[in-house]
C-alpha cells in the first residue's frame, strides 16, 4: 500500500516538475519578448479575453483550453491588427478585448447548467493537477519557442527594438509581429493551467523583471528568467504542499519576495560599488 | 549623371489628410540634397515616401537599377532620435549589426567579416570602445552616432538623415559633416533640417518641402527665392555663408 502512495506521490510530483521546467521555459522566452517590448499590457489583455473561450467550451463540452486558444490568437491578432491599421488606441482596444472576452466567459458558464468545480483551476491554475496532455502540449510549445528564437532570434531582437527603422529597411515586420504574438497568445493559454489566468501574467513578468536587475543583455535576459521561473516554480510548489495552499498563489507569492530581495541585493551592491570609488 | 530614384507627379498622405502634392524630383548619384521646410510642410512625408513606408496616393516612385533589393540594405537611414525605446536590452554591436540585415529575410546570421565591418564603421566615428556596452547605457551624442554607424555600415547607394542635428553636440556635429562629405564621393545624400544655416555650407542642392516641393539647385538661396517658393524660412546672411533662423509662420 505504502509504495502506490509513494508511487503516486512521485508521479504526480514528477508531472508537476515537468510541467514547472517547460511553464519555466515558454514563459521565460517570450515573457523576455514581452518585457522588453514593454507589451505587458497586451499579455494581460490575451489572457483574460480567453476566458470567454473557456466559457464557450464549458457550454458546449468541448475543452476549454481549445476555446482558450481559438479566443487568445483571435484577441491576439486583434490587438496588433486594429492597434496598426485603425486609427483606435492600442491600449481602449486592448481594454475592450480584455472584458469582452470576461463578459462572455461568465456568461457561457453561467448559463452551464450545474457547477464546474474546474472552474477554479482556470482561474487560479494547479501546478499538482496538470495533465498528460497539457505537459506534452507545453513541451511541444517550448521546443517550438526555443527553435523559432534560436533561428530568427536577431531578426526579432531589430526589429523589436526599432519597429520603424526595421520596416524602412524592409525587414519582414508583419510576419515576425504576427508571429510573436501567436506565441504569446499559445504561451499564455497552455500556462493557464499551471498558474491559472489570474496569475500566468505573472511567470510572463516577475522572473524577467528579477533578471532585468541583474542583466541588460536580451539572451542572458532569456536564460536569466528560465532559472529564476523554474526556481520559484519549485518553490513555490513545496511551499503549496507544506502550507496546503493554492500551487499557483503560492509560486506567485515566492517571485515576488525573491523580486524584492534581488533589489535590495543589488542596491545594497551598487551603493557599495559607489562608496569603494569615492574612497 | 546616373539617376538613382525618381519621384514622378507624386501626391501622398496619411488617410484623407493630403501632406504633398504633385512632387517631382530626381536623385542622382552624388547628389547631396538638403531639405528644408516648415515642420508639418511635409519632409518626413517626403522620406517615407522615398523609402516606401508609404505609398503614394498618385503618381509613382521609380528606383533605378543600382536601388534594386538585394542582400543589402541599399536605402542607409538616420530617423530622428525621439522614437526608439532607450532601455531596451541590446548591445551597441548588435544595433550597428541591425545595418546589415538582408531586406525580406526572416534569418538573419552574421558572419565574422560582417562582424569585422561593424566594428571598422565604429571604430571610424570613435565609438569601438562602446562596441559591447548596452544600447541604453549611451548618451544621446553617442546613440546618434551608433545610429550613424547603423546606417552608413551596409554601403548604401542612398543616404537619408531625418534632423541629424538635434540633440547633438558640436564635436559630433563636424565629425558627421567630415563623414559625410567622404560617403558624398560616391553615393547620394539627402538631409532633412529645418535649419537650413547649419546644412547650407555643405549640401549641394536645396529642396524646399512646404506641401509642394521645390527644387533649387544649389546650396545658395535668396531670401526672395525662399518667398517665390513659399516656404516660410528667414535667411540671415552672415558674410559669405547663409544663415538662417525659421521665421513664425501663421497657419
Amino acid at each position: 500500500m505504502e509504495t502506490i502512495i509513494t508511487l503516486f506521490e512521485y508521479r504526480f510530483f514528477t508531472n508537476a516538475l515537468l510541467a514547472a521546467l517547460f511553464a519555466s521555459i515558454t514563459c521565460g522566452i517570450t515573457g523576455a519578448y514581452i518585457v522588453s517590448r514593454r507589451i505587458v499590457f497586451i499579455s494581460g489583455g490575451i489572457t483574460h479575453a480567453s476566458f470567454g473561450g473557456i466559457g464557450i467550451g464549458y457550454f458546449f463540452g468541448f475543452n476549454p483550453i481549445v476555446g482558450a486558444m481559438i479566443f487568445s490568437v483571435l484577441s491576439a491578432f486583434g490587438i496588433e491588427y486594429m492597434s496598426k491599421k485603425t486609427n483606435l488606441r492600442e491600449d481602449s482596444v486592448i481594454a475592450i478585448l480584455w472584458s469582452f472576452g470576461m463578459a462572455v466567459g461568465i456568461i457561457f458558464i453561467f448559463l452551464t447548467p450545474g457547477y464546474s468545480a474546474n472552474l477554479m483551476s482556470f482561474l487560479f491554475g494547479n501546478i499538482l493537477t496538470v495533465t498528460k496532455l497539457n505537459l506534452v502540449f507545453l513541451l511541444i510549445l517550448a521546443l517550438l519557442i526555443t527553435g523559432i528564437f534560436l533561428v530568427f532570434f536577431k531578426t526579432i531582437l531589430f526589429i523589436a527594438f526599432d519597429e520603424q527603422y526595421a520596416r524602412a529597411v524592409k525587414l519582414p515586420v508583419e510576419t515576425i509581429n504576427y508571429l510573436m504574438i501567436t506565441l504569446v497568445a499559445l504561451t499564455i493559454v497552455f500556462n493557464i493551467k499551471v498558474v491559472g489566468i489570474i496569475l500566468v501574467i505573472s511567470l510572463l513578468t516577475i522572473p524577467q523583471t528579477i533578471a532585468n536587475i541583474f542583466t541588460k543583455k536580451f539572451e542572458i535576459m532569456i536564460w536569466l528568467s528560465i532559472i529564476i521561473g523554474f526556481l520559484g516554480s519549485i518553490s513555490g510548489l513545496l511551499l503549496s504542499y507544506y502550507l496546503n495552499v493554492p500551487s499557483g498563489a503560492a509560486i506567485i507569492f515566492f517571485l515576488v519576495i525573491l523580486f524584492f530581495i534581488s533589489k535590495i541585493f543589488r542596491n545594497i551592491l551598487t551603493s557599495l560599488r559607489i562608496r569603494k570609488q569615492i574612497q | 549623371m546616373d539617376k538613382i530614384i525618381e519621384l514622378q507627379n507624386v501626391t501622398a498622405g496619411y488617410g484623407e489628410d493630403i501632406i504633398l502634392r504633385n512632387v517631382n524630383i530626381a536623385i542622382h548619384r552624388n547628389d547631396f540634397i538638403g531639405v528644408i521646410g516648415p515642420n508639418g510642410g511635409g519632409k518626413t512625408t517626403l522620406v517615407k515616401v522615398i523609402l516606401g513606408l508609404i505609398k503614394p496616393i498618385t503618381g509613382k516612385v521609380i528606383y533605378y537599377d543600382s536601388m534594386k533589393e538585394g542582400k543589402q540594405q541599399k536605402i542607409g537611414y538616420l530617423p530622428q532620435n525621439s522614437d526608439t525605446d532607450k532601455v531596451f536590452p541590446i548591445s551597441v554591436l548588435d544595433v550597428v549589426l541591425s545595418g546589415l540585415a538582408q531586406p525580406n529575410r526572416l534569418i538573419n546570421r552574421f558572419s565574422k567579416a560582417q562582424k569585422a565591418k561593424a566594428r571598422e564603421i565604429l571604430e571610424s566615428t570613435g565609438i569601438l570602445h562602446l562596441a559591447d556596452k548596452n544600447f541604453g547605457e549611451l548618451s544621446g551624442g553617442e546613440m546618434q552616432r551608433v545610429f550613424l554607424c547603423r546606417a552608413i555600415v551596409s554601403d548604401p547607394e542612398l543616404l537619408i538623415l531625418d534632423e541629424p542635428n538635434t540633440f547633438v553636440d558640436n564635436k559630433f556635429e563636424s565629425d558627421l559633416y567630415h563623414t559625410l562629405k567622404k560617403l558624398n564621393e560616391h553615393k547620394a545624400i539627402i538631409m532633412v533640417s529645418h535649419d537650413v544655416g547649419t546644412i547650407a555650407y555643405y549640401v549641394k542642392s536645396i529642396a524646399c518641402v512646404n506641401r509642394e516641393l521645390h527644387y533649387h539647385q544649389s546650396n545658395i538661396i535668396s531670401q526672395e527665392q525662399l518667398d517665390a517658393y513659399n516656404c516660410p524660412i528667414q535667411i540671415i546672411a552672415h558674410g559669405s555663408v547663409p544663415h538662417t533662423i525659421l521665421k513664425e509662420h501663421n497657419e
